[in-house]
C-alpha cells in the first residue's frame, strides 16, 4: 500500500478518506453501469418510456449530493433528481431496484407505474420528485427550504436543472424568490451544453450562468463537471454557506451530456470532434487515473468496486423484471385523497351512463 | 406581536360581518388553530392586501407567517407546494385572480398532479378575487375556474354568502387537496350580504351545493354573484307569473354536487345554468352533460345556460353591463323554459 494510506481516517484530498474516495469511485461506476443496464432493457423492449443517459455528467450528481447530509429518516437535507443527476438519486439512497421499476413501469416501483424514471420522492431520504418542466422545481425547492428556515432546521435542499432551464421564467421567479427569502436552497446548474438539440449558446448569451446569480445577489460558483472532487468541493462551499443562514447559491457543473437527449436522439445536430474531444474528459476514467495515480487505490480495487457495481445493478434489473405490471384500473386511484375518478360507464358490468 | 385587528373580532362581538370580514375571520381562527398554516402574497403584509382581507395580519403573526412575495405568481404558487410537502399548509393570494395564468404551469403540472404521481398530497389554498361588474377591465374581472376545472386534482370553491365564505375557507385550509377560492369583489363588502355568523368553529363542507330557494317549476344552478341575480330573478317570476324557481347554489364547482343538481331536476324536469364566466368552455357544457347522463327521462325542456358573452372583460360600464349575464336575462330564460 501507498504512504498515503488512510485507512486510518486520514483525509488525503478535499477532506475525504480513502474508504470515502472510493465511496466516491463506486457511486460513479454504479450510475454507469445501471443506466447500460437501462439500455439493453431498452433494447431488449422492456421499456415502453424514454431512456436518459447522464453519460459524461455522473461526476456531477455524485459529487454534489456527496456534499450533503444524508440520511433516511426525513431530517437530512434534500434534492430534487433530474433525470440527468440519477447519481446523486443513488447516494441519497434512491434504490437501483426503484430506478429500474420506474423504467419499466412496474405495479411494485414508488409510482406504481403513474409516473416514469428518475420521477419519484422518497422525502425520508430527501428526494423530491420532479416534474418535466424542470425551472418549475426551482420555486418547489425554494418553498422546501423555506420551511427548513421557517422551522429552524439546519437543511438544505439542492435543485438540479439544465440549460434549458435556466430561460424559463419559473427558473427567474423560484430563484429570485429563494434569494430574497433567504433560502438555503443551491441551485445547481446542469450546464451539459445542450437543452435537446438547442446549444447553450441560443439559451444566453453569457459566457457562464453563474453571471446570472449576480442578477439576484446570489453567490455562484463554476466547477469542473467531469472532476467530481471540484465538484465536491464546490457544492460543498455553497451548501455550507446556506446551512450557516447565509441564503441560496448556485453551483454551475461545465461538462457535456455524450448522449443524445434521451434514447431516440442520434445527436447527429452534435460535432464528432467536440463529442470527441469531451470523451476523453470522461469523468470515470479521470477519477480512476487520478486514484491510481496518486496512489489512493489500486487497479485491483477499482476493479473489485466496479464489479459490485455491476451485481448490484445486474440483481436489481432482474428483480424488476420479473415484477408485474400495474392493472389498469390502478389509474383510477389517488386522484384526490378522498377520491379517485369515476369507471368510464362503457366499461361497467352493465354499461349505464347515470353511473358515469 | 400585534393583538387581533378589529376586523376579525365581529363575530366575538356579535356583529354582523361582510364577506371579506367572513374571509378574514376563517384564515385568521385557521392560522390561530394551526400553526403550520401561513400565508404567501403580494402586498399581503404591510399594505394587508390589495382588498385588505389580511389587515392586521402581519402585526399579530409576524413575517415568518405573513409573507410578502415579489410578484411571482409562479414563484411563490411553486414555494407553497414545497412548503406543504414539508408540512406546512399554505395559503396564496393572489392578488387578482387574473394574475394566477403564470401560476398555471406550476398548478397543473405540478400541485393537481403530486398526489397521482406518488409525490404526496398536497395541502395548500390559493385564494382571490374575482368577477367583473366593477368597472376593473379586461385584466381585474375575469372568473378563472375553468382553466382549472378541467384539471384532476384540485378542487375549487366559489362562495356567495358570508356564512358559506368563512366556512368553507375553514374547510378548504382544512382539506388535505390544492383548493382554489374565488371570492368575488362585487360580494366582498355587498351591504346586503352582512351577516351575525355563529360563534362555533364551523365549516362549510367541499362538494356540497345549496338550495337557496325552493321551487317546482324550474332548477337554476348557479353559484357566486349570479346566486343573488337568480334570486332576485326568482323573486319577480313569483310575483308576476307565480312562476316557483329552485335557486342551486353550487359552492363548489370541483368536486360538482351531482347529486344535488340531479335531484332538484328530477323535481323541476327543467334545467337553467346561470353563470357569469363566459360562455363557450363554460360549466354550464358540463352540467347539461350530467343531467344528459343521469337525468334525461325528467327533462321537459332544452337546458339552456344564461352566461356572460364570449369576450374579454370590457371595461366602460355601459359595455361591461352588456357583458354580464342581468337578472331580466335570467327571467326572460325562465318564462322560455316554463312555456315550452
Amino acid at each position: 500500500m501507498p504512504a498515503t494510506n488512510s485507512a486510518d481516517g486520514t483525509a488525503l484530498v478535499a477532506g475525504l478518506t480513502e474508504s470515502q474516495l472510493h465511496e466516491l469511485y463506486y457511486a460513479l461506476v454504479r450510475v454507469r453501469a445501471a443506466e447500460e443496464r437501462l439500455e439493453l432493457l431498452h433494447k431488449q423492449g422492456h421499456i415502453g418510456g424514454g431512456v436518459y443517459r447522464s453519460l459524461g455528467q455522473e461526476a456531477g450528481s455524485v459529487g454534489a449530493a456527496y456534499a450533503l447530509d444524508r440520511r433516511s429518516d426525513g431530517t437530512g437535507d434534500i434534492i430534487a433528481q433530474t433525470v440527468r443527476a440519477c447519481g446523486a438519486l443513488f447516494l441519497m439512497g434512491g434504490e437501483p431496484l426503484d430506478f429500474f421499476r420506474q423504467y419499466l413501469a412496474r405495479a411494485t416501483g414508488p409510482t406504481g407505474g403513474k409516473e416514469a424514471n428518475v420521477h419519484w420522492v422518497d422525502y425520508r431520504r430527501g428526494l423530491v420528485g420532479p416534474v418535466s418542466p424542470l425551472g418549475t422545481m426551482v420555486g418547489v425547492m425554494a418553498g422546501i427550504t423555506l420551511s427548513f428556515r421557517l422551522k429552524q432546521e439546519p437543511r438544505v435542499g439542492l435543485v438540479f436543472a439544465g440549460d434549458g432551464a435556466t430561460s424559463t421564467g419559473a427558473w427567474h421567479e423560484g430563484l429570485n424568490f429563494a434569494a430574497v427569502q433567504r433560502c438555503p436552497m443551491v441551485l445547481m446548474v446542469e450546464a451539459n451544453q445542450w437543452a435537446f438539440s438547442t446549444p447553450t449558446r441560443k439559451n444566453t448569451r453569457l459566457e457562464s450562468f453563474t453571471q446570472k446569480a449576480a442578477g439576484y445577489g446570489l453567490h455562484a460558483e463554476s466547477v469542473d463537471g467531469t472532476d467530481v472532487l471540484d465538484v465536491y468541493e464546490g457544492t460543498k462551499r455553497a451548501v455550507d454557506r446556506a446551512r450557516a443562514g447565509e441564503g441560496a447559491g448556485m453551483v454551475e457543473m461545465r461538462y457535456y451530456r455524450l448522449k443524445g437527449h434521451a434514447q431516440h436522439d442520434n445527436q447527429e445536430y452534435v460535432d464528432p470532434a467536440e463529442l470527441k474531444a469531451w470523451e476523453e474528459r470522461d469523468p470515470i476514467k479521470r477519477f480512476g487515473e487520478r486514484l491510481l495515480s496518486e496512489g489512493w487505490a489500486t487497479q485491483k480495487t477499482l476493479g473489485a468496486l466496479k464489479a459490485r457495481a455491476e451485481v448490484e445493478v445486474s440483481i436489481a434489473a432482474e428483480q424488476a423484471v420479473g415484477e408485474p405490471i400495474p392493472d389498469g384500473v390502478q389509474a383510477l386511484d389517488a386522484v384526490y385523497t378522498d377520491r379517485g375518478a369515476k369507471t368510464p360507464w362503457t366499461r361497467l358490468e352493465t354499461p349505464d351512463p347515470i353511473q358515469a | 406581536m400585534g393583538g387581533k385587528p378589529d376586523s376579525v373580532t365581529k363575530t366575538e362581538r356579535r356583529e354582523p360581518v361582510t364577506l371579506l370580514e367572513a374571509i378574514s375571520e376563517g384564515l385568521f381562527e385557521e392560522m390561530e388553530r394551526d400553526e403550520r398554516v401561513f400565508l404567501m402574497g403580494e402586498d399581503i403584509g404591510v399594505y394587508g392586501g390589495a382588498f385588505k382581507v389580511t389587515r392586521g395580519f402581519l402585526d399579530h403573526f409576524g413575517e415568518e407567517r405573513v409573507i410578502d412575495t415579489p410578484i411571482s405568481e409562479g414563484g411563490f404558487t411553486g414555494a407553497a407546494a414545497g412548503a406543504a410537502h414539508m408540512g406546512l399548509r399554505p395559503v396564496v393570494e393572489m392578488q387578482f385572480m387574473d394574475f394566477i395564468s403564470p401560476a398555471y404551469d406550476v398548478i397543473t403540472n405540478y400541485i393537481a398532479t403530486s398526489l397521482y404521481r406518488g409525490s404526496g398530497p398536497l395541502p395548500l389554498v390559493i385564494r382571490g378575487p374575482v368577477g367583473g361588474g366593477n368597472r376593473g377591465g379586461p385584466f381585474h374581472s375575469q372568473n378563472v375556474e375553468m382553466a382549472f376545472f378541467h384539471t384532476p386534482g384540485l378542487k375549487i370553491v366559489y362562495p356567495s354568502t358570508a356564512y358559506d365564505a368563512k366556512g368553507l375557507v375553514k374547510a378548504a385550509i382544512r382539506d388535505d387537496n390544492p383548493v382554489i377560492i374565488e371570492e368575488h369583489k362585487g360580494l366582498y363588502r355587498a351591504p346586503f350580504l352582512r351577516e351575525v355568523l355563529p360563534e362555533d368553529d364551523y365549516i362549510v363542507p367541499l362538494g356540497k351545493a345549496n338550495v337557496v330557494r325552493e321551487g317546482s317549476g324550474l332548477t337554476v344552478v348557479t353559484y357566486g354573484m349570479m346566486v343573488h341575480r337568480s334570486v332576485e330573478a326568482a323573486e319577480v317570476l313569483h310575483q308576476e307569473d307565480g312562476f316557483e324557481v329552485e335557486v342551486l347554489d353550487l359552492r363548489t364547482l370541483s368536486p360538482l354536487d351531482d347529486e344535488a343538481i340531479v335531484e332538484s331536476v328530477k323535481k323541476t324536469g327543467r334545467l337553467l345554468v346561470v353563470h357569469e364566466d363566459t360562455r363557450t368552455g363554460g360549466i354550464a357544457g358540463e352540467i347539461a352533460m350530467r343531467v344528459s347522463e343521469k337525468a334525461f327521462e325528467w327533462l321537459d325542456a332544452p337546458m339552456l345556460r344564461v352566461t356572460a358573452i364570449d369576450a374579454p372583460v370590457p371595461y366602460a360600464g355601459a359595455l361591461e353591463d352588456y357583458f354580464l349575464p342581468q337578472i331580466e336575462d335570467i327571467v326572460t330564460a325562465a318564462r322560455y323554459l316554463a312555456a315550452y
